[in-house]
């Protein structure tokens, strides 16, 4: 147990701050439901103070809470078209949930839920499910036909239709590894160099130092870039769903 | 690895549901349509401002097309009143040369209707005094008195092969 604070991955350690039941499911408020509280108080603090004038001419603060709105609502249009309007409170809560949870992870000694399977899975399957069921209700049963690539002869349908499945079906699967592991390893390299400074002591710490500080800017980026990634994924499911091939 | 521990998934998916419902309901009921409403406000003020430009642009237009119509009109009238005041002038020297050209040729006539009077008054006084001259110069050359009439004969005579 002494060691586990040394431990690269002791940070993505779960904690339960307030030991919670319900009925016999276990719903202790933990680290990672402090994130997630964070997120949410953070996201609508922003977004909330950022327009409180409502200012014709936006300010710093407000222009700001408007890019955010406009780059997904570009997004959305972008990908899907008009009639993605439906879902843009979806995947502006999207992104702006993951967005958060991943930037809030790169402030040091916090926690970034992201770095869960369990909650990338649960978000994409959230995406997967609903884009599934979006399909169903848009197009009824003509919706298999999207199993099928079009204009190819009748004789390669067996071996084309299971692999149209097989990744229609691993889409949740690489949306949350994809988001997971991007996290997962970021955090952990972090640690790694971090811990590389203290063991090579004054005189060459200041080479993973250096390291560090460059790999904290890419960590940045990558943190918006995921969101980003998850939510212009989302946007094509969307798309695929309402306009099928 | 700490994601791998079954027993922290239910209280983060439980945390998950409460805390994502809660931010879509928060930005779908509340935020959205304020942030949308504040742009949309925003497009119809920045549209409506271009069609109040547009119509102002179209007045200036109005009123520079006017600006040079008036321009070109003033510009035609005074080419005009140059122009009458030109031939004005033109036909004013014209006539004053005319007058003053008549004039001089009156004058000059006179003067050489006076010239020729003079020159034959010239004439006939010479005639007499040369007659006269002639007469006393004879009349001393030859010890007698010459008569007007033999003078005169004399000196006509002479007069009128000089002019022959």
């Amino acid at each position: 147990m002494a060691a586990e604070g040394h431990s690269p991955l002791a940070q993505f350690e779960i904690k339960t701050l307030i030991p919670l039941k319900m009925g016999e499911i276990d719903v202790s408020f933990t680290n990672s439901a402090l994130f997630m509280t964070l997120t949410l108080v953070l996201v609508t603090l922003f977004l909330v103070l950022g327009m409180r004038q409502r200012a014709l001419v936006p300010g710093r603060w407000q222009s700001m809470a408007e890019l955010s709105y406009e780059f997904v609502a570009n997004m959305l249009r972008d990908n899907v078209g008009n009639d993605g309007r439906k879902y843009f409170p979806f995947v502006f809560s999207l992104f702006m949930f993951i967005l958060f949870g991943n930037m809030l992870g790169m402030i040091p000694y916090s926690f970034t839920f992201t770095s869960h399977i369990i909650v990338t899975f649960a978000l994409a399957a959230v995406v997967f499910i609903g884009v599934t069921v979006l399909g169903f209700v848009k197009h009824g049963f003509h919706f298999f036909s999207f199993f099928v690539p079009p204009g190819v002869s009748v004789a390669l349908w067996p071996l084309l239709i299971p692999i149209e499945i097989i990744s229609y079906l691993s889409r949740p699967v690489s949306l949350s590894v994809r988001l997971f592991a991007n996290m997962l390893a970021g955090h952990t390299l972090l640690k790694v160099f971090a811990g590389f400074i203290i063991s090579l002591g004054i005189y060459f710490g200041w080479v993973p130092l250096a390291f560090v500080v460059a790999l904290s800017g890419l960590e940045i980026l990558i943190a918006f870039l995921q969101a980003y990634v998850f939510t212009i994924l989302t946007c094509l499911y969307i798309n695929d769903a309402l306009h099928m091939h | 690895m700490p994601q791998l521990d079954p027993t922290t998934f239910a209280p983060q998916l439980f945390w998950l549901l409460v805390t994502f419902v809660l931010l879509y309901l928060v930005m779908w009921k509340i935020i959205l349509p304020k942030i949308g409403g504040v742009l949309q406000d925003r497009q119809e003020r920045i549209d409506d401002d271009l069609e109040k430009a547009e119509q102002l642009r179209k007045e200036a237009e109005a009123v520079k097309e006017a600006y040079e119509q008036t321009v070109a009109e003033g510009r035609s009238k005074a080419q005009e009143t140059i122009r009458a005041a030109g031939e004005k002038i033109a036909a004013d020297a014209a006539e004053q040369h005319a007058a003053l050209t008549e004039k001089l040729a009156a004058q000059t006539s006179d003067a050489e209707a006076r010239i020729v009077a003079a020159k034959e008054e010239a004439l006939k006084n010479i005639r007499t005094v040369a007659t006269e001259v002639t007469q006393a110069a004879a009349g001393r050359l030859i010890g007698r008195e010459v008569s007007d009439s033999e003078a005169e004969a004399a000196v006509g005579a002479v007069f009128d092969e000089e002019q022959r």
